[in-house]
């Protein structure tokens, strides 16, 4: 059988992996960016806390996605809970280092200007930080789209399904075919939800800015 | 009008403002100058609160501003900075508008003041209002920093060195302009700069400020003629001279101190030699008390001389001498009519003070008449 054939004749399981894979990095993105964005906002009023929080981030990402999906095992069972969590706690750091130096980054003298001018604290953050800091804050969002892609395979091993499945059942029993049907439909979607979110990042860019940031 | 009364701040050891009483009147365009670090900024900051004062308080039309809403103080005065800060993300025409909407103006209401705003400075809506502000020079943004800072008609506008960073023929025209829309809307201004150019330029009033104090308060022309302190003369440099164009000018102003002279027993290769060093050509002959005695040039030496004689025996009396205090046209006539080219300008008692050429009193008139040269 051809991997054409193949993927013709599992279409429905290849179509309801991709379904579930989507669900697992959407859901997933969306619960890292609820976490991270406030977070961000949050560390950049009281920057104090930052380097505690910026590197306690940053040891959850070494820990082995594997590793992670153990604990999370043992702590939830098996299914599509302990998967959500560990993605989103991946999902977390990009999107809340992005924010967080995004707002810090914002040059002093606007910060300044607005403050002078009679702005509020909440009037500065809404009508010049964030706004200073979205497209950092959307080339987080990228960031840890395009992980939790890659890293959602693992969710298969612990029965959350997505295109993980695909692969996995394909490693146990010598089926290429298998594994190239759930390899491939993943490694599309990361190239594709990149540049999907790299076109809203441009369009969401103000006129003003572009050429100003990168 | 602004009233300062005892207001002191400092940042932990160091008091950035002492003690400081001073009164803005309504209308005049006051200008903070001073050394760096003399707390002419924060002086300035303590306007619109963005510094609070340890101590003393700060009037606004007689009220005590530290019972104010800080926002709506700062809402109320208008803010330029040095780095301009316009808003990346917004257009001209929204950073314009950026007070008037915090304060609700309908866009009926505040669209007419963008555009009378961009017309008074040159700058056509229709080209410019929806631009931002990376698509304009750097002249064009500190204007619309300007126009920002006026878009809610406040009474008075604090600026920052607002110049600073532009080059001098845009910081010119914008010189003239600011104090154009001043004069226009009768707006008072308090103005930061280091530049005593500028400071003369534009003050009515300038305050001189140095180690958190004032040091003299005055109008541009007060302070010209009466500089009250030392580091205020030296900090006008090059302006000292201007005003006293018509003034008093003797012999002194004109004269070079820096000047050859030797006893009359000198020996000939010795002053040749002086001379050589020194690059001229002709050296003052003082008697045994100092007093001038005559001159001798290195030409007569020459034709003349032998080694080892001493230069007394050549020595000419010829150039005209001028007292110190003699008046500038009396020693003007004399420098034109010196056989030598210069005269010898003598103290009171007969020692040699300097001597002037055509080229050192052409160069005191130059800066008599256009500040300080390039030597």
């Amino acid at each position: 059988m051809t991997l054409i054939e193949f993927f013709i004749a599992n279409q429905k399981d290849i179509l309801g992996s991709l379904i579930r894979h989507f669900q697992l990095v959407g859901i997933s993105v969306a619960a890292g960016m609820l976490i991270a964005i406030p977070l961000g906002i949050f560390l950049s009023r009281f920057q104090r806390f930052a380097p505690i929080i910026l590197n306690f981030a940053g040891m959850i990402q070494t820990i082995p996605g594997l590793v992670m999906l153990g604990f999370a095992l043992l702590l939830f069972g098996i299914g599509l809970l302990p998967a959500l969590v560990v993605l989103s706690l991946y999902a977390v750091l990009p999107i809340l280092h992005n924010t967080y130096t995004g707002i810090t980054e914002v040059e002093k003298s606007y910060i300044e200007a607005a403050r002078g001018i009679g702005m509020t604290d909440g009037q500065i953050l809404y009508k010049v930080e964030l706004p200073l800091a979205l497209s950092s804050i959307v080339g987080g969002i990228r960031t840890s789209t395009v992980f939790t892609v890659s890293w959602a395979t693992l969710a298969g091993l612990i029965g959350a399904g997505g295109l993980g499945d695909l692969i996995w059942t394909g490693l146990a029993t010598y089926n290429t075919n298998y594994i190239l049907a759930g390899a491939i439909p993943s490694a599309v979607v990361a190239v594709v939800l990149s540049g999907l979110i790299h076109l809203i990042q441009k369009k969401i860019t103000p006129r003003g800015l572009k050429g100003v940031s990168a | 009008m602004i009233k300062f009364e005892n207001v002191s701040k400092s940042y932990g050891e160091s008091k950035v403002l002492k003690d400081l009483s001073f009164q803005i009147n309504q209308g005049d365009f006051v200008v903070l100058i001073g050394p760096s670090g003399c707390g002419k900024t924060t002086t300035l900051r303590t306007i619109n609160r963005l510094i609070e004062p340890d101590s003393g308080t700060i009037y606004i039309d007689g009220n005590d501003i530290s019972a104010l809403n800080p926002v709506e103080l700062r809402r109320s005065i208008g803010y330029v900075i040095q780095q301009i800060g316009l808003f990346p993300n917004m257009t001209v025409e929204e950073n314009i508008a950026v007070v008037p909407k915090l304060l609700k103006y309908p866009k009926e209401k505040w669209q007419p003041i963008v555009k009378d705003l961009l017309g008074l400075v040159g700058m056509p809506y229709d080209e410019n209002a929806h631009k931002y502000p990376s698509e304009l020079s750097g002249g064009q943004q500190q204007r619309i920093g300007v126009l920002r800072a006026l878009a809610a008609s406040p009474p008075i506008v604090l600026m920052d060195e607002p110049f600073g960073a532009l080059d001098p023929i845009t910081r010119e025209a914008l010189q003239e302009e600011v104090k154009r829309i001043q004069k226009k809307l009768k707006k008072t201004i308090v103005f930061v700069t280091h530049d005593m150019d500028e400071a003369l330029k534009m003050a009515d009033v300038i305050v001189f400020m140095s180690g958190g104090k004032i040091l003299q308060m005055a109008s541009p022309e007060e302070l010209l003629q009466h500089p009250a302190d030392p580091l205020i003369s030296e900090f006008m440099g090059k302006h000292r001279g201007t005003v006293n164009i018509n003034a008093n000018l003797t012999a002194a102003d004109f004269m070079k101190t820096r000047v050859l002279k030797a006893s009359g027993s000198m020996q000939t290769l010795q002053s040749v030699e002086l001379m050589r060093n020194r690059d001229v050509n002709s050296m003052i002959v003082l008697n045994e008390d100092d007093t001038y005695a005559g001159t001798v040039s290195l030409d007569t030496i020459k034709t003349h001389g032998k080694a080892g004689r001493a230069i007394g025996e050549f020595m000419e009396t010829g150039v005209p001498t001028v007292n110190l205090k003699e008046d500038a046209r009396e020693t003007f006539e004399k420098l034109y009519t010196s056989p030598a080219g210069y005269v010898v300008v003598l103290n009171d008692d007969m020692s040699v003070a300097g001597l002037i050429t055509k080229t050192s009193m052409a160069k005191a008139m130059g800066e008599a008449l256009w500040g300080e040269m390039i030597s």
